[in-house]
């Protein structure tokens, strides 16, 4: 018998174009909970696809205990003992919870095939007794929250004897009090003779769970360490890969004055009585966990939704906001957060994804020129040193980082005063995002206001003037950016009520 | 930004391969074929009264083909179109004949009564977005019908002013005003998709909604302009139609829905929205429409004719699926 | 349906319950208004009418289930239905099992072909079940020639079955009844069924978790298929004739049906006992109108009502509970 249930050499896996990982190495010991850390698109999601047989590796092997293995599908893997709990839920929401639990698995009478509900019914809720939920499992999934749907995610795990569990950035949509009890679970599971690979961008958890934290960064494989042996800082090297500081130009701008400011801003079910402003020549950080409110203030102001009470004030008048063309026109600008969904029109060249916001000023009564659309296209692409050869190179062709560099393009079309830029990071390379920080920084002091949202913590401490954090649809604090540091910020993010409000 | 620059050129290259591997020539081939067919079946075909009669025969469709592409560009669907079709030109009657409402007014409360078909599914499909096109206009097809049927019963509802019969037969010189105003439309129609701000936005709604609408593009808008012109073109139709049978029932147009999705989806406009160009529309309008009058001319019955033209349906939406496509790949709305 | 413990507040919720108030309180109206409504030939007769869409509709619902639809199945009936006329025709010795059985396989392998075109080729449903609707349709008239099977062609034995009963069941109710348990048994508890709604709930997730979604693509046309093969026969037998433009129109009946009865048109959502629910629904309204003098032209016009209403009625009520949802969130 080996030492570890499950070992990894040297995995590499190509997608078109991107090398998602690179000769990887990975070892979960029998009865551990085993934490995978590093930034957005350092490969961990696909490694976890790799480990469940949804992607086939180009090179490497796989042994569990000491045996070596090839899953063809995910099926395979399942069977094996291994399950996965993934970041976005993969539910049936029209069914039962009963149901998500045994998909794939029924209990079925023998010789006839017949599904035996009540067996099942039975035992889904004698696991989810287990796992102390509060709800029955004849319930539709739909009908659950986010926190009880991962636990029916959880039950499904245990209910096909998963022997090796992976939980794909599982407390990303929880609150403190949701994230408490699923610690209370793992460690129930790891109790119980489970072994745990627990993906996150927490710390928090992995003090809380882990004994053994492996890193990777840029699809690479870093390291992995004892969670007692190595400190915050150690690590934030590892999974940044630079001293944090180095990475941010952040320019010294004199503020101006107030441009935007939001009043009680609420949407029921989202976030409550949200206040805060941003100057001329300022950056302002908005962050806290995944989930907790960020996105949806933002969409808010910029139009996408609407307000459910609150104000929202420009340049010192009241506004209301119906719309993106109106938040556009009154010059408040958006970068979304899903760069492929929201940003871009993939199978479009970068010259028309750049000029779509503003046809107008390359059209007469609505004719397009083309020669000057070719020329705005050109012009923006180059501002912000976009790495293609035409204007025609189709945004899908490039990196994640040059796609969002068209993004921010987009923006500068317009004539704006407020920049929102939701994870402008997320997912692009060491290069393109110091290249985004330096646009952001010249932007602020060319007199454009920013907020930043942004759940990584080195880029909010390294470039904002003000950090306004919120939690479960909260304002929980407001930290001006000399005096912020890392462990501030993280206690205002799982701070559960708003008394210390800044 | 500063520092060493990139340069980002505009120069397109040319290629001739990319320019002859476009849908559009597979088009013009099957046009060509479809006219050497017609020419072989009839003596009388090959000339100008021949081309133009011919033309005659299915130009009041390619009205709602026109719009139709637009639809399709949107990646939505529109099969209330026939019904739409029956219910304008109904009512067109009905005012004239039993409300005593001249004729001229009739028509125009024809054009509006479409106009308003046009506008409830557009209506409908914006304020309640969660709902497919497809599912609206099937329950509209049904109603726009039935209000026809509720109206007119079994009867016909004929006797229309000799001038109203010039719309459809009249013309100037050789060339009938269907034709011409066909023509202008077309031309309208396709100059407004892929010159101006307008259709290029519709394109962006097709190729990615919600990221057309972070761009500040008025999506529900420009979708509920479109279905509404959808109906007044429909509309069109109906006078064309009117117009030529002289006379209208509830029952009319019947399929014709089929026929427009049919020239637009042959034309390379995908069903998958975003893609396509309006040329290719029209030259497949003239594709079908030839076809049906050639087979016409060999006596092949109307139920043939249903046949070929589903044939052709599924064929023009399948083969580019089946990745023969690599070999006539619908070019694409022209990337810049 | 299965047995859970009594719950009457769940009850009242739910979507049959409030389809089964409504039938009442419609009857009831209706009774009211003619009291020739409630008699027992009028209920046989509203019944056996509605026998054959509900048939209908219970394919449909499978359609519906994965996010598609099918338009060609009026079209499948006349084709199927005259393939087994001509048949019958001219081999007058037939049983009328083999009718049956022969108009069930005509009608799967229509199916088959719409299942096919639609997961293999890549055809958009509406697209592709459009262009088959005219493609089966104008194939009745060719192979008909034209013409139409009528009375005296066809067999005794078939033209009596619609009209004969087993119990003192009429033949079609039986086979309906037939139909149903077979189809609410195998969507309720066989796998594949299971893996019919889960498509229709998730398609990604029905991926990852290793389902082959061209073959239940395919399954659920080749269903709709078969079900309209045996209401082809049914068909013939109850108008003892073939003709070439049978059951025209009748697809947006059934799918009207469907979404009375509460099936999602956006999949995963939907019953047999809805279904059913909503076909006698559908069916009253289409026997009532002329007993409470509403002229036969207008039914289509309310029919099409019906069913815009109840889409945006189903929106609606999605919206309202979506609402609430977001509301218990505490923030």
């Amino acid at each position: 018998m080996s030492d570890y249930v499950l070992e990894l050499k040297g995995i590499t896996k190509i997608f078109p174009g991107v090398k998602a990982l690179d000769n990887v190495h990975f070892q979960l010991k029998k009865g551990e909970i085993h934490a995978l850390m590093g930034e957005n698109g350092a490969g961990k999601s696909t490694f976890i696809k790799v480990i469940t047989g949804v992607h086939k590796a180009e090179e490497g092997k796989m042994y569990l205990d000491g045996k070596e293995v090839d899953f063809k599908n995910p099926k395979e893997a399942q069977a094996a003992g291994i399950a996965a709990i993934y970041q976005h839920v993969t539910a049936y929401p029209h069914l039962s919870v009963t149901e998500n639990i045994f998909m794939g698995h029924e209990k079925v009478q023998k010789g006839t095939g017949r599904i035996l509900w009540n067996q099942m019914h039975a035992e889904a809720n004698e696991l989810l007794k287990q796992l102390s939920a509060d709800f029955d499992a004849t319930t539709e999934m739909g009908a659950l929250s986010v926190a009880q749907q991962q636990m029916v995610e959880i039950a499904k795990a245990l209910s096909m004897k998963a022997r090796i569990i992976i939980m794909d950035e599982p407390t990303a949509a929880l609150t403190q009090r949701e994230s408490e009890e699923l610690y209370k679970i793992t460690e129930k599971l790891r109790d119980e003779g489970a072994s745990i690979i627990f993906i996150s961008h927490r710390f928090e958890d992995m003090y809380r769970l882990a004994t053994k934290v492996t890193v990777f960064r840029d699809s690479q494989y870093i390291g992995s360490y004892d969670v007692d042996g190595i400190t915050n800082e150690d690590l934030i090297v590892a999974m940044v890969g630079r001293e944090i500081t180095q990475l941010f130009p952040k320019p010294e701008i004199k503020l101006g004055e107030e441009i935007l400011s939001v009043k009680n801003l609420s949407r029921t079910g989202y976030f409550k009585d949200v206040s805060f402003n941003v100057k001329r020549g300022e950056i302002l950080g908005l962050t806290g966990l995944v989930g907790a409110g960020r996105t949806e203030v933002c969409e808010t102001i910029f139009g996408i939704e609407q307000k459910s009470g609150g104000q929202v004030f420009l340049e010192g008048q009241e506004v209301t906001i119906n719309g993106p063309l109106e938040a556009m026109n009154m010059g408040i600008g958006y970068l979304p957060e899903d760069r492929q969904k929201s940003g871009l029109i993939l199978d479009w060249g970068i010259g028309r994804n750049i000029t779509l916001p503003v046809l107008e000023q390359v059209s007469k009564y609505g004719w397009i020129n083309d020669k000057k659309e070719k020329e705005l296209g050109k012009t923006l692409a180059e501002k912000v040193d976009t790495k293609a050869v035409t204007v025609y190179d189709l945004a899908s062709s490039l990196s994640g980082g040059n796609q969002q560099k068209v993004v921010v393009a987009k923006l500068l079309a317009s004539d704006l005063k407020v920049i929102i830029l939701d994870e402008p990071t997320k997912g692009v390379d060491v290069g393109a995002k110091a290249a985004i920080y330096e646009i952001m920084g010249e932007l602020a002091s060319q007199g454009y206001a920013i907020i930043m949202v942004s759940s990584e913590m080195p880029e909010i401490l390294g470039m904002c003037d003000r950090i306004v954090v919120m939690c479960d649809g909260r304002v929980t604090g407001e930290l001006m950016g000399h005096e912020a540091s890392q462990e501030r910020i993280l206690e205002k993010a799982m701070a559960k009520s708003n008394n210390n409000q800044g | 930004m500063g520092k060493t620059k990139r340069v980002i050129t505009t120069a397109q290259e040319f290629s001739w391969k990319k320019f002859f591997l476009q849908w559009e020539w597979l088009l013009v081939l099957l046009f060509i074929g479809i006219n050497i067919m017609n020419a072989n079946l009839s003596p009388y075909y090959m000339n100008s009264s021949g081309l133009l009669t011919a033309t005659s025969s299915f130009l009041e469709k390619a009205f709602i083909a026109l719009p139709m592409a637009y639809i399709l560009v949107l990646g939505e669907i529109d099969i209330s179109v026939a019904s739409t079709v029956a219910l304008s030109s109904v009512i067109m009657g009905v005012s004239y004949n039993n409300l005593g409402i001249p004729m001229e007014i009739a028509v125009l409360i024809c054009l509006a009564t479409g106009t308003l078909c046009g506008f409830i599914n557009g209506f409908i499909l914006t304020k309640f977005k969660e709902l497919a096109p497809m599912i609206v206009t099937l329950g509209t097809m049904i109603l726009f019908r039935g209000i026809a049927t509720m109206i007119l019963k079994d009867q016909a509802s004929g006797n229309f002013p000799m001038w109203f019969s010039e719309i459809y037969w009249g013309s100037i010189g050789n060339i009938p005003y269907m034709l011409i105003a066909f023509i202008v439309l077309a031309v309208a129609f396709g100059v407004v998709l892929h010159k101006t701000t307008f259709g290029r936005r519709v394109f962006a709604i097709g190729s990615n909604g919600i990221a057309s609408r972070y761009s500040g593009i008025q999506v529900d808008k420009i979708r509920l302009l479109i279905y509404t012109l959808t109906g007044t073109m429909s509309a069109v139709t109906a006078l064309f139609l009117t117009s030529r049978m002289g006379s209208t029932r509830p029952n009319i147009a019947q399929g014709y829905e089929m026929d427009a999705i049919a020239m637009v989806v042959l034309g390379g406009i995908s069903t998958s929205g975003g893609k396509g160009r309006f040329v290719g529309a029209i030259i497949s309008i003239f594709i079908i429409g030839f076809l049906r009058y050639g087979l016409g001319l060999v006596n092949v019955s109307s139920q043939v004719m249903l046949i070929v033209i589903g044939t052709l349906l599924i064929c023009a939406v399948m083969i580019p699926n089946l990745n023969l496509g690599r070999f006539f790949k619908k070019k694409t709305a022209k990337t810049a | 349906m299965e047995k859970k413990s009594f719950d009457i507040k769940k009850l009242t919720s739910s979507r049959e319950m409030s389809l089964v108030l409504i039938l009442i309180v419609l009857s009831l109206f209706i009774q009211l208004r003619n009291s020739s409504f409630l008699s027992i030939t009028n209920i046989n007769d509203l019944i056996t009418n509605a026998v054959m869409l509900s048939i209908l509709a219970v394919g449909m619902m499978f359609v519906l289930l994965i996010g598609g639809i099918d338009i060609s199945i009026g079209s499948t009936i006349a084709f199927s239905g005259m393939a087994v006329a001509l048949i019958l025709r001219s081999n007058p010795g037939i049983p009328t099992i083999l009718s049956f059985i022969l108009g069930i396989i005509i009608g799967t392998l229509c199916g088959l072909l719409v299942g096919l075109i639609i997961a293999k080729g890549k055809v958009i449903p509406i697209i592709a079940t459009l262009g088959l609707m005219n493609i089966f349709r104008g194939a009745t008239y060719l192979i008909a020639d034209n013409q139409w099977v009528a009375a005296y062609q066809l067999p005794e034995g078939l033209k009596a079955f619609a009209t004969g009963k087993f119990l003192g069941i009429n033949n079609m109710i039986i086979v309906a009844i037939v139909v149903y348990i077979i189809f609410a048994y195998f969507i309720k508890y066989t796998r594949t069924g299971r893996k019919i709604y889960a498509v229709g709930s998730n398609v990604d997730a029905a991926k990852v978790s290793g389902i082959n979604i061209d073959r239940i693509k395919i399954l659920v046309y080749s269903i709709m298929g078969g079900l309209s093969g045996l209401v082809s026969i049914l068909w013939i037998s109850k108008y003892a004739s073939a003709q070439g433009d049978a059951a025209t129109g009748i697809e947006m009946d059934v799918i009207a049906a469907c979404v009375i009865g509460g099936v999602s048109l956006n999949g995963g959502k939907g019953t047999v006992l809805g279904v059913i629910l909503g076909t006698v629904t559908l069916g009253i309204l289409n026997n009532a109108l002329p007993l409470i003098n509403i002229s036969p032209f207008w039914q289509d016009a309310i029919k099409g009502l019906v069913i815009i209403a109840a889409i945006i009625i189903n929106t609606i009520t999605q919206r309202t509970m979506d609402r609430n949802n977001l509301k218990r969130r505490e923030i």
